[in-house]
């Protein structure tokens, strides 16, 4: 990390962009602001505030692959089903939860390695097109290979009983918090310095990127490779909570709701990916109530799902400041 | 042997509805330089229209047609209402958008209908005559070829004989100066989205009964099949779109009949980065060259 902040400040002699917070700041106040909440929020309503961090593990990866380097994902459903399954596998086999959720970050990011090399040689609806596939074949793999994932019954995951002093919530959140601040605190980093800088520039323009040096299929690999990891590092943190995997956890659906959270909080911000982890947690809670009020099954999760699409088309039709900026010179073009 | 020639002609039936899928995919990327993400969603949309129309009057052909006209009225309300306003400038954005009409499709229709699989009776017997004791082809398979077919050929004969098809390609292909020409471009586009879906309406009309029936994500995987099958021919192929439905329809048949049915989307998937990674054009596409824009 030195490194790349030493190499920031001797490229950049007067650094034209505004002060922003320290992400330290950021990271040590949502720590005290989670934990002050642990104590004082109910144990439901804890358990969703540990869901939106395992949520914006995701998102975080997931705007800086988008919003800063112009790649779309419709696959990070299945690269949290990767981290989830990892988890379950490691933890019914050693119990350990620690390691087990650095192995499922390696995992995932080995499988995002692999993904994001075909992906950097792809635009567009190619992109999209091939994630999409990624997507929809989880659970044709769980099927497949039903006797290491079980099928559509999946796994169920082994833990320990969290420390004597906490409640299985405060834990929980503590955990996913913990989590997430960590991801929060490195994309900041990463994308302040060059890293940042060049997924910018391959976004903005890919010629100008190439002629100033920038490797474009490198600095692509890289980004999704990140991101992958963010979303490996949610998936397994969503399967401790539910203490159990299964394809129907990771639908397709999923992969969608996660683009809209980023697009609806701004592409490319860490703050939009947080405001988007909240509305994934909140929109559904409220579908719910209002469903249950209507004593309505069928409202319940279509209305979350209409109103996360409409959102969608309405943010992409009405201000869609953040995907037009992406490739302005970009032609119709696939390669 | 027997097995083999079965799975040839199911993945040939199979095929022809991935082509009229692929078809529709390959109009809408023509005209617009858009994806139609939200093609099996729209289908699904129509299926279950028709099917309630099939419930109250009793006629399965009365809710073919509502369907194919259901699928009109649907493609020409996406493009005037949505598709129209999209800004083109990033090509993310077409497909963000109808990612988004997928969501609402598929809630709408939950909301509606439920989320459980509803049955889809087809109109024709499902069983394979016997050739020579050899199980081949069910009147239905014929249907499909029929209908298929038909579309086919209308589509050619509507795109390259008739003055409207000349005004929707040149719309197409160089718009500011059909403009000019006082060809309706915007017009134009309409009709073409409409067309589309009304493919698109047919093929999943076609497909339901042979999956598991009415569900709001019943298209998902068929959409994965048929977005293969459009890349495998060339986007921008017709023809291409066509024969790379009858290939993808074999493959997943015979991966199907061999391997289990359960490996099928990991080969289509295995197919659509084979061939997007060795040949991104399509393997029929006439340009040689790939775009580098």
């Amino acid at each position: 990390m030195t490194v790349v902040r030493d190499r920031v400040t001797t490229r950049i002699a007067s650094p034209p962009m505004r002060r922003r917070l320290s992400p330290l700041l950021v990271v040590v106040a949502g720590a005290a602001i989670v934990v002050a909440l642990t104590y004082t929020l109910p144990p439901f309503r804890t358990y969703q505030l540990a869901t939106v961090g395992a949520y914006l593990c995701v998102t975080a990866g997931l705007t800086v692959l988008t919003g800063l380097n112009g790649q779309l994902s419709l696959g990070h459903g299945a690269l949290m089903a990767t981290g989830a399954y990892t988890l379950a596998l490691w933890q019914n086999k050693f119990n350990l939860l620690a390691v087990g959720i650095v192995v499922a970050v390696l995992v995932t990011t080995a499988v995002g390695a692999v993904i994001g090399l075909a992906a950097a040689r792809l635009r567009g609806p190619y992109l999209a097109g091939l994630t999409l596939a990624v997507a929809v074949v989880v659970p044709s793999i769980t099927s497949t290979f039903d006797e290491t994932f079980n099928s559509d019954q999946g796994l169920s995951v082994i833990l320990n009983p969290p420390p004597e002093s906490l409640t299985v919530e405060q834990w929980q959140a503590w955990l996913c918090w913990g989590a997430a601040l960590v991801t929060v605190f490195v994309l900041a980093l990463l994308t302040r310095g060059r890293f940042g800088r060049d997924m910018r520039a391959v976004r903005d323009d890919e010629t100008a990127a190439r002629l100033a040096g920038i490797s474009i299929a490198r600095t692509q690999v890289a980004a999704f490779v990140v991101s992958a990891a963010c979303a490996g590092l949610g998936g397994a943190l969503f399967a401790v909570m539910a203490q159990s995997v299964s394809p129907g956890a990771f639908p397709l659906t999923l992969s969608l709701f996660l683009l809209m959270a980023i697009v609806i909080g701004g592409l490319g911000r860490l703050s939009g990916a947080l405001i988007g982890a909240v509305l994934l947690v909140a929109l559904p809670a409220v579908a719910h109530e209002i469903g249950e009020a209507a004593g309505s099954q069928r409202l319940e999760g279509n209305l979350a799902l209409t109103f996360f699409g409409v959102v969608l088309v309405v943010v992409m039709l009405a201000a869609p400041g953040g995907l037009a900026s992406l490739r302005p010179f970009k032609k119709k073009g696939h390669r | 042997m027997d097995r083999f020639l079965f799975l040839t002609f199911d993945g040939l039936s199979r095929g022809a509805v991935y082509a009229a899928f692929a078809l529709a995919l390959v109009l809408i990327w023509r005209a617009t330089r858009i994806v139609n993400f939200a093609q099996g969603a729209m289908a699904v949309a129509t299926a279950y229209v028709a099917y309630s129309v099939s419930d109250a009057t009793g006629s399965y052909w009365l809710g073919f047609i509502v369907a194919l006209v259901a699928g009109l009225l649907l493609g020409a309300g996406v493009e005037r209402v949505v598709m129209r306003f999209v800004d083109h400038s990033s090509p993310l954005n077409g497909v963000v958008v109808a990612l988004g009409l997928v969501l609402i499709i598929q809630g709408v229709l939950g909301m509606i209908y439920g989320n459980e699989f509803r049955p889809a009776t087809a109109p024709f017997s499902r069983d394979a005559f016997e050739i020579g004791g050899v199980a081949l082809l069910s009147r239905y398979d014929l249907f499909v070829f029929a209908a298929v077919g038909a579309v086919v050929v209308l589509l050619t004969l509507l795109f390259t004989r008739t003055p409207t098809g000349l005004r929707m390609r040149a719309a197409a292909f160089a718009p500011d100066v059909s403009r000019l020409l006082g060809v309706p471009v915007g017009g134009m586009l309409t009709l073409g989205w409409a067309l589309a879906a009304a493919v698109g309406s047919l093929a999943g009309m076609l497909v339901i009964p042979t999956e598991l029936g009415l569900h709001p994500t019943a298209m998902d995987i068929v959409f994965i099949s048929a977005f293969t099958a459009a890349v495998v021919g060339g986007l921008d192929s017709p023809i291409g779109s066509v024969l790379g439905g009858l290939m993808v329809g074999l493959l997943l048949s015979y991966i199907s009949g061999y391997l289990g049915a359960t490996v099928a989307p990991m080969a289509v998937l295995a197919l659509l980065v084979v061939v997007l990674l060795s040949r991104p054009d399509g393997l029929f596409s006439r340009r040689a060259k790939a775009r580098t824009a």
